[in-house]
């Protein structure tokens, strides 16, 4: 009879072990792209030259994207909106885009009951359209009225952009230009408007070119008295 | 039991037509193979499918094999009238098996069905 | 000697019966129609947009499950606080609260934008969201008081059913709690940031289950050819008085707070002195009919001569409840989110501007439907299970009746 000495069955078992857990480590390290807690991508946007332009960062997002209008304005997705703020007494006047914050702290995120909408570990906010069941909560939970519902039937979809009816969906910071450049990516907004005012980069990167200019000339969230700390920040938001 | 065995027959005899359901099984893309044995992605595709799609979406890694995107670039080619059937077609490559059996595929109300860059109609 | 109340179901008139189920039976398939229409082409076709996200539907759910968890307060008196004059009203308000718990989900689940995916909410919670935790809190409800009420009515069980109205009323605070606080918690909207909000549906709660049970024990009983004595009446119909004016104590609070503060008082002003149909929606319907008008009516000489008054105040109650909802859920939408307090913003997406709803008729019929549903169900339940109590005079349930 074989009997299975203790030394030889603990040496065997470790063998094992190792064995079949060594290619996951080793895995690990050669598939170490995607998403990393050490960057937080965020966007500095120059109010300064909105007033007078043709809103090419919305034609360029909604292109990008796929998102097309039905002539229904009540319900179709605007990812990315210009808006204008005028003082009522000073009769001073701005203009700027605003889109998902990408907040540290997002509400959104909070209160999904199926933990649809997450945040990335490099802060980008996004919608999971898989387990997402279309309950609304999260646009009654955002301050800044980011997110959208899809209201019809889709079709004809671009390939990087999945959206459906019945799920709700918000402004993705070009996530899969993200994805595929990293540091080195620009947005659809940031491509296409003509006075360069949208930089995007990483806020966690002293050395960046956005770290660099938030330095020198500092910025401002919009309802920054919220303390959600969003990774969107805005130069000129004087009113 | 003659009555059983009437019965019976009556429902064999869609059976007996089963394999012949005359499906368009388009080919896949010339010159490629598919990254899985056949057998494998017929009964696995599923699962495949959503543990890229997890890796992909929360982890932001986009190269993985299994990925849908890659799937479609393949498997969906022109037609014989020269056009990319898309999911609403019964000539789509997923509609091939998914009709048959009966599974509806959710998939395709949000993502794109035919290869990116392509049109359904040229 | 401990005198047994009988109970049994509402056996007579076959053919108010029957009615009743064909007529409930086709609302309901048109509220079917109408969320397949909306599940089919998209929410396009209804009222809502992306500027008021929870419409009709959504109002009359929350009525329904704010009333469920408040029908249940009749049981609770007699479990918990050993009011035994309720005791043989226990059973019926215990049915009444799981019906009106289910109409209420089905209306929100079928407006979901992928109502397919209601396996997927009920295997995926994220703990942090409020609404995560109602919908644990709504399918632990209904377990708990079917438990509570097979308790009532198997005898063997008889004993645990004070254990179990205890659990029960603990239980349904906690979640009329945390439907309020659905609202309380969101901070981004000035007319719901609110701790109080959770509180307030609470007392809600108890308003509107109470004046719904009343209507619904009356009907039945006349239906069915049963007595309430005037004790039992009296009794519920002054407690409903207290509820009400509890209801007005809440909205007084909350108003007056937000007046306060100069931050919410733009808000305030739309919603309280605005020239829109939410200022009369509030003073007209929720105040007026749904407060001060049933208020006078419960207490006032006409009732004790006349039971119909009381019956028409708790219909003005359950009105006046739906309206008050509508103000909370609707105009709360309707007021813009404010990005930059103080000034005048504008927008291709409706920033800045007040919001407008109009209903279509997809959302009015899948809303009333729900109410359908509740009401088909307690049709259908007091028929097959016994829990009508079979004697409501003064001489069995009043504990200090004198023959004159």
């Amino acid at each position: 009879m074989n009997k299975l000495n203790r030394r030889e069955f603990i040496k065997k078992t470790t063998n094992t072990a190792a064995i079949s857990i060594l290619p996951g480590v080793f895995l690990q390290t050669v598939n170490a792209k995607g998403a990393d807690v050490k960057n937080r991508w965020g966007m500095l946007i120059d109010t300064r030259g909105c007033g007078d332009c043709k809103n090419e960062c919305i034609t360029a997002c909604h292109s990008e994207h796929a998102v097309k209008s039905f002539d229904r304005p009540q319900t179709d997705s605007q990812w990315i909106r210009k808006v204008t703020v005028k003082n009522r007494k000073t009769s001073h006047t701005m203009a700027l885009p605003i889109m998902c914050q990408h907040c540290e702290k997002p509400a959104c995120v909070d209160v999904c009951p199926t933990g649809a909408s997450f945040k990335r570990v490099d802060g980008i906010v996004l919608v999971d359209r898989h387990i997402c069941i279309g309950c609304r909560y999260c646009m009654m939970a955002c301050p800044y009225k980011a997110r959208n519902f899809v209201h019809e039937n889709l079709s004809e979809q671009n390939t990087i952009s999945p959206r459906g009816k019945g799920t709700v969906e918000a402004c993705t910071m070009c996530v899969h230009r993200i994805d595929k450049d990293g540091a080195k990516a620009k947005t659809a907004c940031q491509q296409a408007c003509p006075k360069n005012s949208i930089i995007f980069g990483d806020l966690n990167d002293k050395n960046s070119g956005i770290s660099k200019k938030l330095k020198a000339m500092g910025a401002r969230q919009i309802r920054a008295d919220l303390n959600l700390n969003p990774a969107v920040l805005y130069q000129g938001l004087d009113l | 039991m003659k009555n059983w065995l009437l019965l019976m027959s009556f429902f064999v005899s869609f059976a007996i037509h089963a394999d012949d359901n005359n499906s368009y099984l388009p080919k896949a893309k010339a010159g490629t193979k598919c990254v899985e044995d056949r057998q494998i992605m017929r009964t696995n595709h599923m699962d495949l499918i959503l543990h890229q799609r997890d890796k992909t979406m929360r982890d932001g890694k986009r190269d993985g094999r299994h990925s849908l995107k890659e799937c479609i670039n393949c498997h969906v080619t022109k037609n014989d009238k020269n056009e990319y059937p898309n999911i609403d077609s019964s000539q789509h490559f997923c509609n091939s098996c998914h009709t048959y059996v009966a599974v509806k595929t959710d998939c395709f109300s949000c993502h794109r069905s035919i290869p990116e860059n392509k049109q359904v109609k040229k | 000697m401990k005198k047994q109340t009988s109970f049994s179901q509402f056996s007579n008139n076959s053919f108010f019966y029957w009615s009743l189920l064909v007529l409930f039976g086709g609302i309901i398939l048109i509220g079917l129609l109408a969320v397949h229409q909306m599940e089919h082409h998209g929410h396009h076709i209804t009222g809502m947009s992306q500027q008021i996200v929870w419409g009709l539907p959504h109002v009359f759910a929350i009525f329904l499950i704010v009333a469920a968890s408040g029908a249940l307060n009749i049981s609770s008196m007699s479990s918990v606080f050993n009011r035994t004059h309720y005791k043989p009203l226990s059973r019926l308000s215990a049915m009444l609260s799981i019906c009106l718990l289910a109409g209420g989900l089905a209306v929100l689940v079928l407006d979901l934008g992928r109502p397919d995916r209601l396996i997927v909410a009920m295997t995926h919670y994220n703990f942090k969201s409020i609404f995560a935790w109602n919908i644990i809190l709504y399918n632990g409800f209904f377990a708990i008081v079917f438990v509570y009420i097979w308790m009532m009515m198997e005898q063997k069980m008889n004993k645990f059913s004070k254990l179990a109205g205890f659990f029960a009323f603990l239980w349904r605070l906690i979640l009329t709690t945390g439907t309020g606080s659905i609202f309380g918690f969101l901070f981004a909207r000035e007319a719901y940031d609110a701790a109080i909000m959770g509180p307030m549906f609470v007392i809600m709660s108890f308003s509107f289950g109470l004046a719904f049970f009343m209507l619904v024990m009356g009907l039945l009983y006349k239906l069915d050819g049963r007595q309430i004595g005037d004790y039992v009446f009296n009794k519920l119909r002054k407690l409903l008085g207290v509820f009400i004016a509890a209801v007005l104590y809440f909205v007084i609070v909350k108003h007056l707070t937000n007046l306060y503060a100069a931050e919410h008082t733009d808000m305030e002003y739309f919603m309280l002195f605005g020239d829109n149909i939410y200022t009369q929606l509030f003073w007209y319907g929720q105040v007026l009919l749904g407060g001060l008008l049933p208020l006078i009516m419960l207490y006032g000489p006409l009732c004790k001569k006349s039971r119909l008054t009381g019956y028409l105040a708790a219909f003005l109650v359950v009105l006046g409840g739906l309206i008050q909802i509508y103000v909370i859920v609707i105009g709360g939408q309707a007021y813009p989110l404010v990005l930059f307090p103080g000034m005048e913003v504008t927008s291709s997406f409706f920033d800045g501007t007040i919001n407008s709803y109009i209903p279509s008729k997809y959302e009015i019929a899948l809303g009333v439907s729900g109410v359908a549903i509740t009401l088909l169900a307690i049709v259908f339940a007091s028929r097959i299970l016994p829990v009508a109590a079979d004697n409501l005079s003064d001489e069995y349930v009043n504990p200090h009746f004198k023959k004159k």
